[in-house]
């Protein structure tokens, strides 16, 4: 029910961002999805691919600092209100978003997939399932992300 | 604005302008008293000539000297605290203390006797930039283990100045004392007094009473001197000195302003190559080694100063006969001096390891922004460290940020950067990175 992405450390300056989708992109891994984090003075890329270990491997041997963390993939209504909707349920569960990132749009017709980062995903995972909103398994959030 | 300048003599000033030949015979009468004392009382000094089979009476001339060990900044760690005392502690009167690598200070003792020649050379540099009775001394070095506020302090008023020990730190008090009190002279670091008057302008205080400034304790150059000069009309004066050696006091700028007379009577100069510790003659530039002459409770043979400097053997437009060494540019380690403090890579570490855990890559880079100087460590992201959250990570930095001002005793930022992004060298880190224009 969870998703593995990968966090990646990045300088505020030019060209960082291009090294790491570089490295992926010679070892043929495809991004499925990602945001990116930023402050003055550094930002933090993530990252939602396929094959997360190889990627981690070779980021690493690129010299990047990597961790992976996990992520819900979370079913969202694709309409006003959707995620008033969902975030209402997360409200209601006690749990609190640390950030959100969009996954895919259309899914099986009017959804979209949002990523939620949240303190305890497992506790979330329990949580949510009780209040009728749809964690993804890792297979169907590919299937939804395309790949 | 005019450029105030004080020319009248001191009588303080008398030893300063001796003749030379006069002068030397008394630097060998003292030196040879001095290595005795050094010799029979500590016991560094002892085991460090004996081991080179020397005897104090083997020092018959100056250049004798050259041939007695060095001392340096390890020796007063080694021996902390008081290891390199020569007086028993009846007749220590004071200690300071100065900031060392390992958190422990290396301490210095002074008896008496120390003092009033502390005081001596104090006044002799005050008289040397034309202070006298009836001027108005605002003494913003630090009061306290430092041993800048102290010397300052008791040097002005043996002058007969009036003197406000009002010590570093609260710039609009310092400026309402300025201007209320009439204040003819400042006593502070340079980066610190345009500090005090970038601020004043803000205020709209006026310091026209105002002609010299006393300004050491950290490097500034020629460039500074200038902009200090035309922008205040205060006339700037380099001071030189250590505490390992009496404090500030150890050599002065004259109203020439070209080089810092030492006071060699009691502070005899060598330049030496710091890669091969060999003399070079006057002129060359190397490491500046000083031996004190006359300190009877911690006497120093030699010591290495780390200041790059050279000494300047032509006679000074002032008719002064103890000889100058040129402004110090820089330092052969890598300590550095910042704000007044003096600060040690391996301090940097012991913060950084103290919240990581382990040590991570670093460099520190020094600045100047707006006349005052300012620390930046650069810390290498570790896998170990590197949170997925924003928060974390500016939490870690405030970590890092604390723990170096709490080791350093200064503020300094910490800028997060890349894995393998600093540079890395053969050997030896080049752990600072010096950028203060000055």
């Amino acid at each position: 029910m969870k998703l593995r992405q990968l966090s990646l450390f990045l300088e505020n300056r030019p060209g960082q961002l291009k090294l790491p989708c570089q490295v992926l992109g010679h070892a043929g891994i495809d991004i499925l999805s990602m945001s990116l984090a930023d402050t003055q003075q550094f930002g933090i890329l993530r990252l939602i691919v396929k094959d997360e270990e190889r990627a981690r491997r070779v980021l690493e041997e690129a010299g990047c600092v990597v961790k992976v963390t996990e992520v819900l993939a979370v079913e969202v209504p694709d309409r006003a209100g959707g995620l008033a909707e969902v975030l209402e349920a997360f409200e209601l569960c006690g749990l609190s978003v640390e950030y959100i990132y969009p996954l895919s749009a259309g899914h099986r017709g009017k959804t979209a997939v949002l990523a939620f980062r949240v303190e305890d995903p497992d506790a979330a995972v329990k949580l949510l399932g009780q209040s009728g909103i749809r964690v993804l398994s890792r297979e169907e959030a590919f299937e939804a992300m395309g790949a | 604005m005019r450029i105030h300048d004080d020319r009248r003599f001191h009588p303080a000033s008398a030893p300063d302008y001796v003749p030379v030949q006069q002068l030397r015979s008394l630097q060998l009468e003292r030196l040879r008293r001095i290595v005795g004392r050094a010799f029979d009382r500590v016991e560094l000094f002892r085991r460090r000539m004996e081991e080179r089979g020397l005897v104090p009476d083997g020092v018959r001339s100056l250049e004798d000297l050259g041939k007695l060990p060095f001392a340096g900044k390890a020796d007063l760690r080694d021996t902390y605290p008081f290891g390199l005392f020569a007086s028993p502690m009846e007749e220590v009167v004071r200690l300071h203390a100065s900031s060392g690598t390992t958190g422990k200070p290396t301490v210095v003792a002074y008896t008496e006797s120390d003092l009033r020649v502390w005081t001596e050379v104090m006044v002799r540099s005050l008289a040397a930039c034309g202070l006298h009775r009836g001027d108005v001394v605002q003494n913003a070095y630090g009061y306290g283990l430092f041993t800048g506020g102290l010397g300052a302090h008791y040097g002005a008023e043996a002058l007969g100045a009036t003197v406000i020990p009002i010590s570093g730190g609260n710039t609009d008090r310092q400026i309402m004392v300025m201007q209320d009190f009439g204040v003819t002279a400042i006593c502070c670091t340079p980066s610190y007094f345009l500090h005090l008057v970038e601020r004043g302008r803000e205020l709209g205080a006026n310091f026209s009473r105002l002609r010299a400034g006393i300004f050491g304790a950290e490097p500034w150059s020629e460039a500074m001197r200038r902009r200090i000069e035309a922008d205040t009309g205060v006339k700037a004066y380099d001071i030189y000195g250590l505490s390992e050696i009496v404090g500030p006091g150890v050599g002065i700028e004259c109203f020439a302003q070209s080089g810092l007379h030492i006071f060699e009577d009691h502070f005899y100069p060598e330049v030496v190559d710091p890669a091969t510790g060999e003399v070079l003659p006057d002129g060359a530039e190397g490491e500046l080694v000083l031996t004190t002459l006359s300190k009877d409770a911690m006497p120093m043979i030699r010591y290495r100063t780390r200041d790059v400097t050279a000494i300047i053997p032509e006679p000074c437009a002032c008719g002064r006969s103890v000889r100058r060494i040129r402004r110090i540019s820089r330092r052969s380690d890598d300590m550095f001096i910042i704000r007044g403090v003096n600060v040690f890579p391996s301090q940097v570490e012991t913060a950084l390891l103290a919240v990581e855990g382990t040590l991570p890559h670093y460099q520190i880079v020094l600045t100047r922004q707006k006349g005052l100087d300012e620390v930046e460590v650069r810390v290498e992201v570790t896998p170990e460290v590197f949170s997925d959250e924003v928060r974390a990570l500016e939490v870690l930095k405030r970590k890092l940020e604390q723990s170096l001002e709490h080791t350093l005793g200064i503020r300094a930022l910490v800028t997060l950067v890349g894995p393998r992004t600093l540079q890395r060298s053969e050997g030896k880190a080049k752990r600072v990175l010096d950028e203060r224009q000055i």
